[in-house]
């Protein structure tokens, strides 16, 4: 029996191997998010981004996978934001390698659902602790870039997409994964894995582009003109797909399911916009859908929570100070 | 009562060493940890409510005589700061899953309501409000255990052994 409890002490340790980076708390992994700038008040990642509202037009075709009550025939509204990767918030738009869109839809006072998708369809590494390591490396420059992928073939897929992604001239014409596979689940209890994208629905090119805020002016513009929609496509898994490493791709002949379109019609700026309130965790979930035992999906969650209880209470020291000059 | 008390003691230590643990993980099993805090800390809260109802009805065994007033004012005081914060943690716990617009999830039971707007000033005031509360909660309940075991090895009385 001793050896047992002795067992349960270790087992923490046991996955400690030679190879293994070392374990990183949430508080560490968003210190090195955040760097030595010090954007108070706003996001340790994805800092800079505008608020979008709009609506989900359901086609019914996904509410018998899934129980949630927007994959009924209809609408849903959300509040939305469209952001670019990084600390700072005053960054230029066309600098950044990501783009990303998050949703957030309220459907009823017990039944939430946050999401955040990313222009990469996969991860480069399959967990935290590597994609730690991962982010020292792009911060230490492109020596330890190129090391770091050779230490990590896990990471071809992701470097055959980057090879050939080309940024296109808008926010409304890029593709935004969820990366990270979910379950839904039925009325019955019937569970099945799923990944989904949002398809745009325009094509745009890179020219014409100017400033730092060069994105956000042309969604404002567009979406001013005209709605912007995107297909919300999901992706189904076969049994030998693994849902829970999001650095490998599922193959083409997956059974894919539109489940309606995505349409953006209101942009406001993030700071008098809802959107910057918002924490898009993707693991606040309404019932018919559920979390994949994926590392990176977990570790998102609790990395979210940290960033946004940091900004949180800087926002709100800054609202008691300014109320105090008033 | 004496279950009451030792399961309420289990409990609230459970979900205190929980917590600590869970907020600074980025392990998968943070989310697992995460959503059976907020369900058991849904059971504490409607545990501390039975046990206030049922304290208020029953009348306490005396409080040895040979303690001064000034030393039963004391258990008296500590004993509803006690109370105050078990009943306090819990509740700024839901406000501040209310106020970030986060249904709480009780098993698969039930869900309790959240906001329909975020509100990101009172998240953080809840969010911090938890985490001061935590701390005050572990001292109080360090001198709870403090004065039970001075009464039971220093003064050799039988206060600890009623509650045995
Ligand atoms: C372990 C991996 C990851 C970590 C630690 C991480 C961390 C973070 C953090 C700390 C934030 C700021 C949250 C806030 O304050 O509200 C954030 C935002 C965001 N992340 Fe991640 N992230 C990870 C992976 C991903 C992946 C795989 C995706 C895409 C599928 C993604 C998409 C986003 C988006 C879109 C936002 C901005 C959401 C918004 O507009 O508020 N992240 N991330
Ligand atoms: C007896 C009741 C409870 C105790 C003793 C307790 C204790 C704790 C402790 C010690 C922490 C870590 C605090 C920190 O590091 O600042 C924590 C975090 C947390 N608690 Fe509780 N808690 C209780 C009830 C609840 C309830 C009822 C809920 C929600 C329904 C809740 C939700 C949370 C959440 C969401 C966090 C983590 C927040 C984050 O990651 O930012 N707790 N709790």
């Amino acid at each position: 029996m001793k050896y047992f409890y002795f067992a349960l002490l270790l087992a923490p340790t046991a996955g400690l191997t030679a190879n293994a980076p070392p374990q990183v708390s949430a508080q560490r992994f968003v210190d090195l998010q955040q760097g030595s700038a010090n954007f108070a008040g706003f996001r340790r990642a994805h800092a800079k981004g505008i608020c979008v509202s709009g609506e989900f037009r359901a086609n019914g075709k996904l509410a018998d996978y899934s129980k949630a009550s927007l994959f009924r025939n209809g609408t849903t509204p959300f509040t939305g934001r469209l952001s670019i990767a990084g600390n700072n918030p005053t960054a230029p738009d066309l600098k950044s390698p990501v783009r990303s869109l998050a949703l957030s839809f309220t459907l009823s006072r017990t039944e939430q659902w946050r999401l955040a998708m990313n222009t990469p369809p996969v991860m480069a590494v399959a967990d935290p602790h590597t994609f730690y390591q991962q982010i020292k490396a792009i911060q230490a420059g492109p020596a330890a870039v190129k090391q770091f992928f050779t230490e990590h073939p896990e990471s071809n897929e992701f470097l055959a997409w980057a090879g050939q992604y080309q940024p296109t001239g808008s926010f409304a014409a890029e593709t935004y994964h969820s990366i990270n596979a979910f379950y839904l689940v039925n009325a019955n209890g019937k569970q099945h894995a799923v990944r989904w994208a949002m398809q745009p629905t325009v094509s745009v090119a890179a020219t014409d582009l100017h400033g730092d805020d060069a994105l956000q002016q042309e969604i404002t513009a567009r979406v001013a003109a005209k709605p912007v929609v995107f297909d919300w496509v999901f992706t189904l898994a076969e049994p030998m797909d693994d849902e829970n490493n999001p650095t490998k791709a599922w193959p083409d002949s997956r059974q894919q399911i539109s489940a309606g379109q995505i349409v953006l019609t209101g942009t406001t700026a993030q700071l008098e916009g809802d959107c910057h309130a918002i924490n898009f965790d993707p693991l606040l979930l309404p019932s018919g859908i559920a979390a994949t035992a994926d590392p990176i999906l977990r570790a998102r969650s609790a990395a979210y929570a940290e960033s946004y209880r940091r900004r949180a209470k800087e926002q709100l020291h800054g609202a008691l100070a300014g109320s105090n000059n008033e | 009562m004496r279950l009451f008390h030792w399961g309420m003691a289990a409990l609230v230590v459970s979900m205190l060493a929980a917590g600590l643990l869970m907020v600074t993980s980025l392990q998968p099993w943070q989310y697992t940890l995460l959503n059976a805090h907020k369900a058991f800390g849904v059971i504490a809260i409607i545990l501390v409510m039975a046990r206030l109802i049922n304290r208020l009805r029953h009348k306490l065994p005396a409080l040895p005589s040979e303690l001064s007033d000034g030393q039963k004012w004391v258990a008296k005081a500590s004993h509803w700061l006690l109370y105050g914060l078990l009943f306090a943690m819990p509740l700024s716990g839901y406000l501040m899953q209310y106020f970030a617009g986060r249904p709480v999830a009780v098993f698969d039971w039930f869900r309790l309501p959240a906001a329909l707007q975020v509100d990101i000033y009172n998240y953080a005031l809840f969010r911090e409000l938890h985490g001061w509360l935590a701390i005050a909660l572990i001292g109080v309940i360090a001198l709870h255990v403090g004065a039970a075991l001075h009464h039971h090895f220093v003064r050799k009385d039988n206060v600890l052994k009623s509650m045995l």
